[in-house]
């Protein structure tokens, strides 16, 4: 038993070594999660949007051949810090923890965390949702009562499991059993946003999707005002120490910036007015 | 060498120990059994069900269609149904079926947990329903026979002469079918829910590092469906010894 468990992890660690391996022709592979729109999303079978034509941008400049690969949002981050993927680009918001991972080039646009309601909530601001420190952070819910849907492993998913479970991990319901599924973690958004009003109670999630969430689905609406949950930075992540791709993309995207076709492409998508694309 | 188990302790620290992240684990772990064992008892409960009124009608088709009273029409229906219901819960895959459950059959409810419960339940009855009828169809005519002309009825034959045998040909074909349920509960994931799958990836959305959570449940689930699998063989030969 003893040397069939041996075996059974030389094997594990023989595979793991063959991990690193992949083949590396002129190709720039990307990996993106297609369910976040304007950022990315499914036109057909053709991957779209913001991410995906900055991508193509940048190929072109590095004379590489774009390819797209579309899987859950937590295997971008994985794939990418791993070195599976050359670039993951889906609407990633810089934080000092995935900076430990994974490296970030400039950045090339703004999110906001944003909440969603149905239309007649008595959730009406942060306030309702969360209970603040005296530093303004979150640490806990209002009301018990109140779930929360997000899209797994987004910063949404992070910043509202820290605020909720962080302190709360271990509190128990009236009957003992141990307060769980506040924060409800969908594969995407879409599918938290299916869950509102019904499953949670709102959604925390990126303002851009969210516009284009509340323009598809009636009845629901966005709260407004001083109800930014948190401002963050989308940026192109390599894997960590992998700094000649990443220069040559920062590169690109400062070439980019400077033409203007990065404006070019963020305004086809996101409409100056403000209307809801 | 040393380095490498070195970080295979960092990695370890950083995934489980670091910020409590084995309490997903352990969470996801308790939500993966008290699924699959509520959808197993389900399951079981169903497949009985569907089973006996589909034998019934297979085996006393011919006998009842000479005279045809208010119970074949009842048998009939009820056959019916059960077919339907086969074809339907067998034609369409799991993942399929919780997010309809979910979000449509169940759309007010909240408690995911539950609705998980019954979508698996539903699923898994199907299949028990089919595994059953195949072992009381399996069981030889002569068995039949012999029990009515020693004076049993219909029922008093099955439940003394053909449900024993047919138990015991089943058993490792059921156990299969459970092993492939709790596995196939990693797709409550979908519908919000902390199981054992969805454990590791919240966890590999943290720290970004693929090895250790997903070895980690594989770990468990493999340990599970070993000791799932232990039990069902010591079933089996107790329930063997009567053959000498």
């Amino acid at each position: 038993m003893k040397k069939l468990l041996a075996l059974f992890f030389v094997l594990l660690m023989a595979l793991s070594l063959f991990a690193g391996c992949g083949g590396n022709k002129n190709e720039l592979v990307m990996a993106t999660n297609a369910a976040f729109p304007p950022y990315e999303y499914k036109e057909g079978n053709k991957i779209v949007g913001i991410d995906a034509e900055i991508a193509e941008a940048i190929a072109k400049k590095l004379g590489m051949t774009l390819v797209i690969e579309d899987v859950e949002f937590g295997a971008v981050l994985t794939g990418v810090a791993q070195g599976k993927y050359d670039m993951g680009m889906a609407g990633i918001t810089v934080t000092e923890d995935r900076k430990k991972t994974m490296d970030f080039s400039n950045t090339y646009a703004t999110g906001i965390q944003v909440i969603i309601v149905k239309d007649g909530s008595s959730i009406k601001s942060l306030d309702d949702i969360f209970e603040f420190n005296a530093d303004g952070d979150p640490v806990g819910l209002k009301n018990p009562d109140i779930k929360v849907g997000v899209q797994e492993n987004t910063t949404g998913d992070i910043y509202s499991s820290d605020a909720i479970e962080k302190w709360g991990f271990n509190d128990l319901n009236e009957d003992g059993s141990i307060k769980t599924d506040r924060v409800v973690r969908y594969k995407t958004g879409a599918e938290a946003v299916a869950g509102l009003g019904t499953k949670v109670d709102c959604v925390i999630i990126d303002n851009e999707p969210a516009k284009s969430f509340v323009a598809k689905n009636q009845g629901i609406h966005i709260l407004e005002g001083e109800n930014e949950y948190a401002v963050e930075d989308y940026a192109i992540c390599v894997q960590k120490g992998n700094t000649e791709l990443l220069e040559k993309i920062n590169k690109a995207l400062d070439e980019l910036k400077a033409d203007g076709t990065i404006d070019k492409i963020i305004n086809k998508y996101i409409p100056k007015d403000g209307g809801a694309s | 060498m040393a380095t490498y188990f070195a970080e295979l302790k960092n990695d370890f620290i950083l995934n489980f120990i670091d910020e409590g992240r084995w309490r997903w684990l352990w969470e996801g772990l308790g939500n993966t059994l008290i699924i699959t064992f509520v959808a197993l008892l389900m399951g079981l409960a169903i497949g009985i069900v569907i089973a006996a009124v589909r034998s019934t009608f297979d085996k006393n088709r011919e006998s009842m269609e000479m005279h045809k009273g208010f119970g074949y029409y009842v048998l009939k229906l009820s056959n019916a149904i059960c077919h339907l219901y086969l074809t339907v819960i067998r034609g369409t895959p799991v993942v399929v079926q919780l997010l309809i459950m979910y979000f449509i059959v169940f759309a007010t409810s909240r408690d995911s947990l539950m609705v998980a419960m019954i979508a698996f339940g539903i699923n898994s009855g199907a299949y028990v329903a089919e595994i059953l009828r195949g072992g009381i169809m399996s069981i030889d005519n002569g068995q039949f026979e012999a029990g009515r002309s020693l004076g049993f009825n219909y029922i008093q034959t099955m439940i003394y002469i053909i449900i024993p045998q047919v138990f015991k040909n089943v058993l490792p074909v059921l156990c299969n079918e459970f092993i492939v349920l709790l596995k196939e509960t990693s797709v409550a994931g979908y519908v919000g829910i902390v199981d054992l799958t969805k454990a590791g990836d919240l966890i590999r959305g943290r720290t970004f590092s693929a090895f250790m959570p997903l070895i980690a449940v594989a770990l468990i689930y493999l340990i599970m469906v070993v000791i799932l699998t232990a039990l069902v063989g010591v079933l089996e030969r107790r329930l063997r010894k009567n053959e000498r």
